[in-house]
């Protein structure tokens, strides 16, 4: 359970954070979204303990900072930005290292710990090989075995796909997923996708204030009420066109978008309202002599909402 | 306690898989040797008094050096935020590292142990100065070390915490020699500060408790300025 109340982070007169709250539940994956430099990872670095806060409580299953910050700091898994690890050590001393600093002192709880990790995280092959020579991703996941190391109940990744490929992207993905049934996780990211497939809750934040908090499916019906509807006509001109559907509903929001001259003539109608407009569309344009090739409705993204959202005030 | 040890341990490691231990023990093998030796056949006496005398100012600018990189590379990297994430306090951290960079301190002594013994052979050497000089060496080389990872933990630029790490100890070091400058009533307060005169009454071999008090607060004062260091640049 993490529940974060009206955090504020200065860094001199720059407000990084301007008083965000959030609460996750447990067993819950919070996605934490937002554009580059709205304060995810100094959100983040807060929750972990890393940067105090300039106002605002950070209670972690019931304890509070900064009183209990290091019972705190022990029930948590932390994967940095980029996972900085140190580059002159093998795989294997440091996460005995990391074991050690978390308080496992029974070598073979750490051995079984290790052959585990090294499963889950497709490590078993680099154990003695220099952190310095690896690749990123397989940084990344030796990042990744870091934080799960003493099976902590809170699971705190800053971007954890960032510099991935496709294949690898989709593997932690499925190490997030697998993990958050039983623990309660919170992760950035600025891959929309990523997050609609991963996460209960998504909150987004935009130049450190918080501008939406809701679950995935809720932010996903919000967006479906508003939705596009995509029309092509063949034989039509455009003026014409166009003021045929400005008199069918005057408050459409038309686009029109670029096709080749063969296949007609395409717009996008946004609707204002939440309601279906492809019968009675269709019926008005079946008194001219145009002919339809496309009426699709297609539901908002949630992209298009994380655009709004974070564009305002831009 | 384990995770001093262990912070302790990995980092005292780490001079040893890189090539900076061997690269530091053998320049300050070099350097020390050279200034002992070049006088030692001329005055013809059995002791380690010259090699003593010349270990302030070599440490002053061997141990900024070897404690340089303690927190400055861990920022720099960026290892500094998942070892602060870990559970560990600031005091463990910065005990750790005091520790293994005063272990380091003392495994660049151990090769000058030949010199002694090499002595011996030739001459009737008093034991009691030297077993003195090594106490005092290490004590003054805790010292140092604690004041040059308190420059690191002001920065994430080695150069730059090496220069202020050098420019501490360079001054506690002369600092008894610049007497005529401080106005008389200074005189003995300057004079209980400097390093120099604590470590060569223990390397006579008088084990006086002020100058084991002054490199126990030495010491402390520059750990626990470590410590805020690093709080306040969170």
């Amino acid at each position: 359970m993490i529940d974060v109340q009206n955090l504020t982070k200065y860094y001199g007169d720059f407000c990084a954070v301007d008083n965000i709250s959030l609460t996750v539940e447990p067993g819950k994956i919070l996605g934490l979204l937002g554009p580059n430099g709205a304060g995810k990872t100094t959100t983040l670095r807060m929750l972990t303990g890393f940067y105090t806060p300039t106002s605002g409580t950070i209670r972690i299953n019931e304890l509070k900072m900064p009183e209990h910050t290091l019972e705190i700091k022990s029930m948590i898994g932390y994967l940095p930005e980029s996972a900085p690890l140190y580059h002159n050590m093998l795989v294997y001393d440091y996460l005995d290292y990391v074991a050690r600093l978390k308080g496992m002192d029974n070598p073979e709880r750490r051995l079984s710990r290790f052959k585990e990790l090294g499963r889950l995280c497709g490590l078993s092959g680099i154990m003695a090989r220099p952190i310095g020579n690896l690749s990123k991703g397989l940084r990344q996941r030796v990042g990744l075995a870091h934080a799960l190391m003493s099976d902590p109940d809170i699971l705190i990744l800053d971007e954890p796909t960032s510099g991935l490929d496709p294949n690898q992207i989709a593997e932690i993905r499925d190490i997030i997923k697998g993990i958050g049934r039983e623990k309660t996780i919170i992760f950035s990211t600025h891959i929309l996708s990523e997050a609609e497939a991963t996460c209960d809750r998504i909150a987004i934040i935009n130049k450190g204030k918080k501008v939406a908090d809701d679950s995935t499916e809720h932010l996903k019906q919000n967006a479906r009420h508003r939705s596009v509807v995509r029309l092509t006509l063949l034989n039509a001109e455009i003026t014409a066109a166009l003021t045929h559907l400005k008199a069918f509903d005057p408050g459409l929001d038309i686009t029109v978008t670029d096709t080749p001259a063969s296949e007609g003539i395409s717009f996008e109608l946004c609707c204002k309202e939440d309601k279906d407009i492809r019968q009675d569309l269709y019926l008005s344009i079946k008194k001219t002599d145009w002919i339809v090739t496309e009426l699709v409705r297609q539901p908002l993204a949630l992209e298009e909402i994380f655009h709004e959202l974070t564009r305002e005030g831009a | 306690m384990t995770q001093i040890k262990t912070i302790a341990l990995k980092e005292f490691k780490d001079y040893f898989i890189s090539p900076i231990a061997y690269i530091v023990i053998s320049l300050f093998l070099i350097v020390t040797g050279w200034f002992f030796f070049s006088t030692f056949f001329l005055y013809g006496r059995a002791d380690l008094r010259d090699f003593f005398a010349l270990l302030p100012i070599t440490f002053s600018f061997f141990i900024p050096a070897v404690t340089m990189r303690m927190f400055a590379e861990e920022k720099n990297v960026g290892s500094y935020e998942s070892l602060l994430t870990m559970p560990v306090s600031f005091t463990h951290i910065a005990l750790g590292k005091f520790f293994a960079a005063s272990a380091f301190a003392a495994a660049m002594l151990v090769p000058t142990l030949s010199y002694p013994l090499f002595i011996s052979f030739i001459g009737s050497l008093d034991p009691g100065p030297v077993i003195g000089g090594y106490l005092g060496a290490i004590l003054l080389g805790g010292a140092y070390c604690s004041i040059g990872l308190f420059a690191s933990a002001l920065t994430r630029n080695q150069i730059i915490a090496f220069i202020i790490g050098c420019a501490i100890c360079f001054t506690l070091t002369i600092i008894d020699r610049m007497l005529f400058f401080v106005p008389e009533r200074l005189v003995p307060v300057v004079e209980y500060l400097g390093a120099n005169a604590h470590f060569t009454n223990i390397s006579k071999g008088i084990i006086d408790s002020r100058d084991l008090i002054y490199f126990a607060s030495v010491i402390f004062i520059f750990i626990f300025s470590t410590d805020i260091a690093m709080k306040e640049k969170n």
